[in-house]
């Protein structure tokens, strides 16, 4: 899913950051991608494999922690892991499950030289 | 290229206009680049932000309004970028210490800050903003004229259309009577807040106003995008499947409001309107639903009536929010007057 738009929303990040705080070359780029986020890790490396030539990110390892879907069971009021948006809650079987975490896509931290 | 849906970026166009900016970024990349000897590389007009390389792989095509260019490809030539990698390399000895910085931004923070000033517009104008998504197919278009159709004698109307090629939606708005705005996303799968504000400058809705953002057919990328819209307007056809909010729950999750639209060829299918809408609700338990017909317009009253009555709400926010503003101009200028 769109995961060109968002390596060039990355490289957008990391510029803005080399421009802040004075860095010529990124050696690794870390991102937090929540599991509900319909982000695929390897569309996302390829992608900003793409975008990044030419740039001082090119080059730059892209490491992606995968951050667990979480959600909150109407049923058993609790929160629980979520492994899809459609998925039952593991702990009743029931719907429905409000999703409350897994769908962020952040720039945690970059290594640079 | 976005190895699921083909989604590129670099050639959006507003009502025909190329747009620059951060969705066309790659267009950065063009200065350094020597024009091609291929067909079309003199006749892109000046100031324009096509990003003209690899001639080899390019593709010349002619718009409607007679401009002729040639399209990049996504991958970029070792040969356009070989100083790059000179320089990339020489920096990149062994002995260079490297330190680690904390960044914590959200990857679609700079969509989120357009979104944001989009969404400021609309509140201090009052305007109803929707984002209506869906599968190409499902019948947006045609609501979106029975809805004008039925509302233009009370409300001010807007619309902007988004689709990869041709403005053949926003003419057919038009036809209606209403003012309506093409964007064309070229290779992109989706419209960005970035593009939206552009077509806002373009178009000026009126204050008070709806404003329909008809987006690109398409249930997967949209659902990512805010484009500083009030809410997300889904619409699923009863001659698509009941199982398609869970094929792509993301966009069920971000609307807060499926339309189940063509329920009047209900009785010659096998569709189960109940299933699809506990599915619906399987992946969004919030989720309002409206089943209606854009062609009988069956069920379309309770679609009016909750559009009329976003309107309503956005009026009335405008107004206190105008009443607050006006509250606090007259305190200060009382401050100002007590400290003269």
């Amino acid at each position: 899913m769109h995961e060109m738009s968002l390596a060039m929303g990355v490289l957008q990040i990391v510029e803005d950051a080399a421009r802040a705080q004075s860095f010529q070359r990124v050696r690794l780029v870390q991102l937090e991608i929540g599991a509900l986020a319909a982000v695929e890790p390897e569309a996302m490396r390829f992608c900003f494999d793409a975008v990044s030539r030419g740039t001082l990110a090119e080059g730059a390892i892209l490491e992606v922690i995968e951050v667990a879907g979480q959600g909150l069971c109407f049923n058993c009021n609790m929160t629980v892991p979520l492994a899809a948006l459609y998925d039952p809650c593991p702990a009743c079987g029931g719907h429905p499950v409000q999703a409350t975490g897994g769908t962020e896509m952040r720039v945690k931290e970059l290594e640079v030289e | 290229m976005c190895t699921t849906c083909g989604c590129g970026t670099g050639e959006t166009h507003v009502d025909g206009k190329a747009l620059s900016g951060p969705g066309n970024v790659q267009a950065t990349h063009s200065a350094s680049v020597p024009p091609p000897n291929g067909e079309g590389a003199g006749e892109i007009p000046a100031g324009m932000s096509y990003r003209a390389v690899g001639a080899r792989h390019g593709q010349a095509h002619l718009h409607a309004d007679g401009r002729r260019h040639v399209h990049d490809h996504d991958h970029a030539h070792d040969a356009a970028h070989g100083h790059a990698h000179a320089s990339v390399a020489a920096q990149g000895s062994a002995t260079t210490p490297s330190r680690l910085i904390q960044i914590e931004r959200d990857i679609l923070a700079r969509n989120d800050g357009y979104a944001a000033e989009n969404r400021r517009r609309f509140d201090e104008q009052g305007i109803f903003a929707l984002n209506l998504v869906s599968s190409p197919g499902s019948g947006k278009t045609s609501l979106l004229c029975r809805t004008i159709d039925a509302l233009k004698g009370q409300l001010s109307i807007a619309v902007i259309e988004g689709d990869q090629q041709t403005s053949r939606d926003a003419e057919r708005i038009r036809a209606t009577g209403v003012a309506a705005l093409q964007i064309n996303t070229g290779k992109g799968c989706h419209l960005d807040a970035h593009m939206v504000g552009h077509a806002l400058h373009e178009l000026a809705p009126a204050d008070d106003s709806l404003l329909l953002i008809e987006n690109v057919g398409n249930l997967v990328c949209p659902a990512a995008f805010d484009l500083g819209e009030a809410c997300k307007v889904v619409i699923l056809s009863v001659t698509e499947g009941e199982d398609k909010p869970l094929k792509y729950p993301n966009m069920f999750h971000a609307a807060s409001l499926m339309l189940l639209n063509k329920v009047d060829l209900l009785p010659h299918l096998s569709f189960d309107s109940d299933l699809a809408i506990a599915y619906a609700r399987q992946v969004n338990p919030a989720l309002q639903v409206i089943p209606l017909s854009a062609t009988t317009g069956e069920g379309c009253e309770q679609w009016l009536a909750w559009l009329r009555a976003g309107c309503s709400a956005r009026r009335e926010q405008k107004r206190v929010t105008m009443a607050s503003l006006q509250r606090r101009i007259a305190e200060l200028e009382a401050r100002l007057a007590a400290g003269g």
